[in-house]
C-alpha cells in the first residue's frame, strides 16, 4: 500500500531539509495516524502520497506506483485509487453536494447510470442523504468534511488519506468524523491515513501512530498512544 | 474520453459560463471593445486607401493618334492598347469631342475660328497601377500610329501618389499589428485573470484524478463560446457605428466628395476577421491560462 525507504526531501528554494531518511510501511486495510508538530514534514509526506512533489531520494511505492519516477501522464490514474480528504475541505463551491461526489466518478469516465446509483450510496453511507441539492455553502462544517469524505470514498479507492480533517471542526464533530472513518474503514476494508494534530482523538481510536519530527520518524508503534512530552 | 465525459464537459462549459457571469461578461466585453477599436482603426485605413485609389484613378493617361490616321483607323488601335497589360479603362475621345471638351472648359479665352482639325484623335485611358505608369506609357507608345512621345503621362503626379500609398500602407500595417497584438494581450489577460479565480477548481480536478484533458475540455468550450459572443457583438457593434457615421460623412461632404466604401464590400471580411481572431484568442488564451495550473 505505502513503502517508503530512506526518503528525502529538500526544498531547494528555502534550502530545507523537510524530510530525512524517512522509512515507513502501510498495510492494505490499516488504520494509521502520522502525527508531529508544525514544521515536522507531514505535509511534504501527503505532498509526495499524491504526487505533487518528488523525492530527492529513497523508494516511494504509493498503491503499486513507483512516486518517484512515475510519469506525470499517469499520475490522474495514480490519484484515482486514492481518496484524499483536506482540512478546509476543497469542494467545488458551484457544484452541488450531489455534483461534487459525482465530479470525482465523472473524471473516471464513469458512466451516468453508475454515477446515479453509487452517489446515493456513499451519501447515504457518510449520513448525508436527503442533501444531495444543496450547495457546499448551505452546509456546516462537519457536513462540508461528509461531503469531501464521500467524494474520496465514491471510486472504490484503495487507501483515504486525509489532511487534518478535523481542523475546522469542533470537538463533538471532530470525534464523530474519527469515527465514521474508523467505520469505513472497518466496513470496506479501505486503508485509511490520518494527518492530525489531535492528541485526544489520536488516543481515543486506539489506533497505529507514526510520529515525525524535523524530518525524521521519531515513533511508529500500535495502540494509538501519542505523548509528544515522551519524545 | 468517452462520448458520455464529452458531453457531460461541454455542458460544464455552458454552465460554467453562466456560474461566472461576472468574469464572462467582462471577458467578452473587453474582446468586443478590442475589436472594435481595432476594427475601426482598419476601416479608417481601408477607406484612405479607397480614397487614394479613386485619385490615382483620376490620374489619366492620354494617348494621341498620328494625324494622318482617319477615325476609324484610330479607332481600330483600341484592341492593341486594352492588350497591354496594367490598362484599366480605354476611352475613345474623337476630334469633335475632345474640341466640344476644349471649349467647355476653356471658350472664354480663345478666339472664334477654331475648328476640330486643330485637335488630334486620343484614347483616354486609366490604369490598374500608377506604380508602372512609366512601363506602360513606353508600351502605348510602341504601338503604330502613336509614337513616342505621343502619350501624356503625369508620371511625378503618379510617383507622388505611390509614395503617399506606400507610406499610408506601412503607418496601417504597423498600427494594425501594433493594436492587434494589444488587444491579444489585454484578451487574454482578461481570459487569464477570469481562469485565475478558478484554481482552487482546478486543483481540486487534478486531486480527484482528473486528467488534463478533462480539465481543459470545458475551459475550452467556455473560451470558444465567449469568443464566438465578443467577436459577433464586436462585429455588430463596428458595422453598427460604421454605417452611422458614413451616412452622416456622407450627408455632410457629399458622396463626390468623399466616398465611402460601402459596408457590403467589407462585411465578410470583415466578420471572418473578427470571428477568427476573437475565436483563437479564446480558446488559446483558455487554454494558455489554465496551462500553469496543469503542470502537476
Amino acid at each position: 500500500m505505502i513503502q517508503m525507504k530512506k526518503v528525502k526531501v529538500v526544498y531547494r528554494s528555502s534550502d530545507t531539509v523537510a524530510l530525512d531518511g524517512v522509512s515507513m510501511s502501510i498495510d492494505e486495510g490499516e488504520f494509521v495516524f502520522l502525527v508531529g508538530p508544525s514544521g515536522s514534514g507531514k505535509t511534504t509526506i501527503m505532498k509526495l502520497l499524491t504526487g505533487e512533489i518528488r523525492a530527492d531520494a529513497g523508494q516511494i511505492v504509493v498503491n503499486d506506483f513507483d512516486m518517484r519516477h512515475i510519469k506525470v501522464r499517469k499520475l490522474p490514474k495514480m490519484r484515482r485509487t486514492l481518496g484524499v480528504v483536506f482540512q478546509d475541505f476543497r469542494l467545488i463551491d458551484n457544484m452541488s453536494v450531489y455534483d461534487n461526489v459525482a465530479f470525482a466518478m465523472r473524471v473516471t469516465g464513469a458512466r451516468n447510470k453508475k454515477i446515479k446509483q453509487r452517489v446515493p450510496e456513499v451519501l447515504a453511507l457518510v449520513g448525508l442523504e436527503g442533501r444531495e441539492k444543496r450547495m457546499p455553502k448551505e452546509l456546516s462544517g462537519g457536513e462540508q468534511q461528509r461531503v469531501a469524505i464521500a467524494r474520496a470514498l465514491v471510486n472504490n479507492p484503495r487507501m483515504i488519506v486525509a489532511d487534518e480533517p478535523t481542523g475546522n471542526l469542533d470537538p463533538v464533530r471532530s470525534l464523530e468524523l474519527m469515527l465514521l472513518l474508523e467505520k469505513i474503514n472497518e466496513d470496506t476494508g479501505t486503508t485509511i491515513l490520518v494527518v492530525t494534530h489531535e492528541k485526544e482523538l489520536v488516543n481515543a481510536l486506539n489506533k497505529r501512530v507514526i510520529y515525525i519530527s524535523e524530518g525524521h520518524v521519531l515513533s511508529d508503534r500500535k495502540g494509538g498512544y501519542f505523548d509528544e512530552t515522551e519524545q | 474520453m468517452r462520448l458520455n465525459s464529452s458531453a457531460y464537459l461541454i455542458r460544464e462549459g455552458f454552465r460554467s459560463i453562466g456560474t461566472h457571469r461576472f468574469m464572462s461578461f467582462a471577458s467578452v466585453a473587453i474582446i468586443m471593445a478590442c475589436l472594435i477599436i481595432m476594427g475601426s482603426f482598419s476601416l479608417v485605413t481601408e477607406n484612405i486607401n479607397a480614397a487614394i485609389h479613386a485619385l490615382e484613378n483620376q490620374n489619366e493617361v492620354v494617348a494621341y493618334i498620328d494625324e494622318t490616321l482617319s477615325e476609324d483607323e484610330a479607332r481600330a488601335l483600341q484592341p492593341q492598347i486594352e492588350a497591354i497589360d496594367n490598362i484599366a479603362t480605354v476611352e475613345f475621345v474623337n476630334r469633335a469631342a475632345a474640341m466640344q471638351n476644349f471649349m467647355s472648359n476653356f471658350s472664354s479665352y480663345v478666339q472664334e475660328g477654331i475648328d476640330e482639325t486643330v485637335f488630334r484623335n486620343r484614347f483616354v485611358i486609366t490604369l490598374e497601377d500608377i506604380t508602372f505608369m512609366a512601363q506602360t506609357k513606353v508600351q502605348i507608345e510602341a504601338i503604330s500610329g502613336i509614337g513616342a512621345g505621343n502619350v501624356l503621362a503625369h508620371l511625378d503626379y503618379a510617383k507622388a501618389f505611390v509614395t503617399i500609398r506606400n507610406v499610408v500602407s506601412v503607418i496601417s500595417l504597423v498600427m494594425i499589428a501594433l493594436l492587434t497584438f494589444i488587444s491579444i494581450f489585454i484578451m487574454t489577460n482578461t481570459i487569464k485573470l477570469a481562469t485565475f479565480s478558478r484554481r482552487e477548481e482546478i486543483a481540486i480536478m487534478r486531486m480527484v484524478g482528473a486528467t488534463n484533458s478533462f480539465i481543459r475540455l470545458p475551459f475550452v468550450v467556455e473560451g470558444l463560446v465567449l469568443g464566438i459572443l465578443g467577436g459577433a457583438l464586436g462585429f455588430a457593434a463596428t458595422a453598427g457605428l460604421y454605417q452611422l457615421i458614413s451616412r452622416r460623412v456622407v450627408a455632410s461632404f457629399g458622396e463626390a466628395l468623399f466616398n465611402v466604401v460601402p459596408l457590403s464590400q467589407i462585411a465578410l471580411p470583415m466578420f471572418a476577421a473578427y470571428m477568427a481572431l476573437s475565436v483563437v484568442v479564446g480558446v488559446f488564451g483558455a487554454v494558455n491560462a489554465i496551462r500553469d495550473y496543469l503542470k502537476v
